[in-house]
């Protein structure tokens, strides 16, 4: 894969990745969020009507529990100790994965290592840890068929340089044709039946950066804008 | 129907060697931990044990892996999230060196194989999994418009579960998410043995909200209220 030359424009914080997120969500939508920069998004809803759904089986999970409120029963699918919150529930593992392929999930907000230029998600296995077709699913492959909506969060290049937005993907699949929105530390990028739009960049980033920044074909969309945080 | 025993070592000690047995919990919420040490200390072999994950956060399931107990895993999420805790990780290690086989399925999968045990459900289609390794080799059909995998049902010779409380009929209370697989698991085990952190008389517990029906479980021993862990982040 090519490398690429970075603007030297300073790329979002992790944190700010999650806001951009957040500010997509609408109220009154039941939304999962995966490990990692997906996580994150919970510190930017609060006082919003956005219910989260944990998916060891609790509903209305809150946020994260401080040293003197902690329940050692009650945590999140990251291991994190959470608070319940006025209407939480709890529930089997069974009825949790009924919300989520039952199609009850409105957004599944996602970390991947990969995005295809047709929405196809990579977000398992990393090849590199040499794991072969084992490895870590948790409920990446449901969420991934099962969400109305899956916005990816994950930063536009590995830590190696090379784009994870490509035109196949190299690493295991989670799903095929499921991304609908993409947002990295430098772009958000919808993914449509046409192929890859691109929505926003960050400031003092151009269109044309991002498409040198991107390994599959980009289309700069006719409301393409600067991102606002 | 009295299904109380006295020690986890008694409940536990037909547990032969071959068997396949599900442990319950997500990390550290909900894991049978003392009929999990009882087991090791048994020493059966050849194990086949269904289980989220190994060793992150599970580190009695470890203890099988380490007595060399354990023949094969199948699981969700089995490996330490950290590539380079994985390289000092004996289940990871073992699995590398070809002397555990595996199994992985999407979460939702792994839950309704064992859903689908316990309700006498043979196999289901799921769209989790197609386009994917998980899908190699298994039929696929489309059901208005969306591709599914055939899976089947995962029935287990004992289960392991948790419980928050319970009453000597095996009648069954969950807390907050250590719910988990306790449910599903009690009910795909041909022998589902609980630990109950209490153990209380038929009729103290409210009829109106028992998660599992003592049906579904034909042991019960009070191990009291686990010391609390703190999670893995």
């Amino acid at each position: 894969m090519r490398k690429v030359v970075v603007p030297e424009m300073p790329p979002l914080e992790r944190e700010m990745i999650a806001l951009r997120i957040a500010n997509m969500l609408e109220d009154g939508s039941y939304v999962n969020l995966g490990i990692g920069i997906p996580t994150l998004v919970s510190n930017w809803i609060e006082g919003r009507d956005i219910i989260l759904q944990a998916e060891i089986g609790m509903l209305k999970s809150g946020p994260l529990a401080e040293e003197d409120n902690i329940e050692q029963d009650r945590i999140n699918a990251s291991c994190q100790y959470v608070c319940e919150l006025p209407g939480s529930s709890y529930f089997g593992i069974e009825t949790s994965f009924a919300m989520i392929r039952g199609g009850r999930m409105d957004v599944a907000v996602l970390g991947a290592l990969q995005v295809s230029a047709n929405g196809d998600l990579a977000g398992w296995n990393n090849p590199a840890r040499g794991l072969g077709k084992m490895g870590n699913i948790g409920g990446s492959m449901d969420l991934a068929v099962g969400a109305k909506k899956v916005i990816v969060a994950m930063e536009h290049f590995t830590t190696d340089g090379e784009p994870k937005i490509v035109m196949e993907c190299t690493y295991p699949l989670t799903a095929k044709a499921c991304v609908d929105f993409i947002v990295t530390n430098y772009a958000v990028i919808e993914v449509t039946p046409k192929g890859l739009v691109l929505k926003e960049a960050i400031p003092g980033v151009t269109a044309e950066d991002i498409k040198k920044m991107t390994a599959a074909p980009l289309t700069i969309a006719k409301d393409f804008k600067e991102m606002e945080l | 129907m009295d299904k109380v025993f006295t020690s986890a070592e008694a409940a536990i000690e037909d547990i032969f060697d071959g068997a396949v047995i599900a442990f319950s919990g997500f990390f550290s919420a909900g894991r049978p931990l003392e009929l999990t040490k009882a087991l090791a200390k048994k020493g059966a072999k050849n194990l086949t044990i269904v289980v989220q994950q190994v060793g992150t956060g599970n580190e009695e399931i470890l203890e099988l892996v380490v007595n060399g107990q354990v023949k094969k895993a199948i699981c969700n999420y089995p490996f330490p999230r950290s590539a380079t805790r994985g390289l000092e990780h004996s289940f990871e290690q073992a699995v590398r060196r070809g002397e555990i086989e595996m199994e992985v399925y999407p979460m939702g999968t792994f839950a309704e194989k064992l859903r689908c045990a316990g309700a006498g459900i043979p196999a289901f289609y799921t769209p989790a999994g197609v386009g994917t390794v998980v899908g190699e080799g298994k039929e696929i059909r489309v059901f208005n418009g969306t591709e599914a995998l055939l899976e089947t049902a995962l029935p287990v010779d004992f289960a392991f579960v948790h419980a928050w409380k319970g009453d000597k009929e095996g009648n069954l209370v969950y807390h907050c998410t250590a719910y988990n697989y306790n449910n599903i698991m009690a009910m795909a085990g041909r022998v589902t043995i609980a630990e109950l952190e209490t153990l209380v008389e038929a009729g103290e517990l409210d009829s109106n909200f028992i998660h599992t029906p003592g049906i579904f479980v034909k042991r019960v021993v009070e191990t009291g209220r686990p010391k609390l862990e703190q999670a893995i982040v």
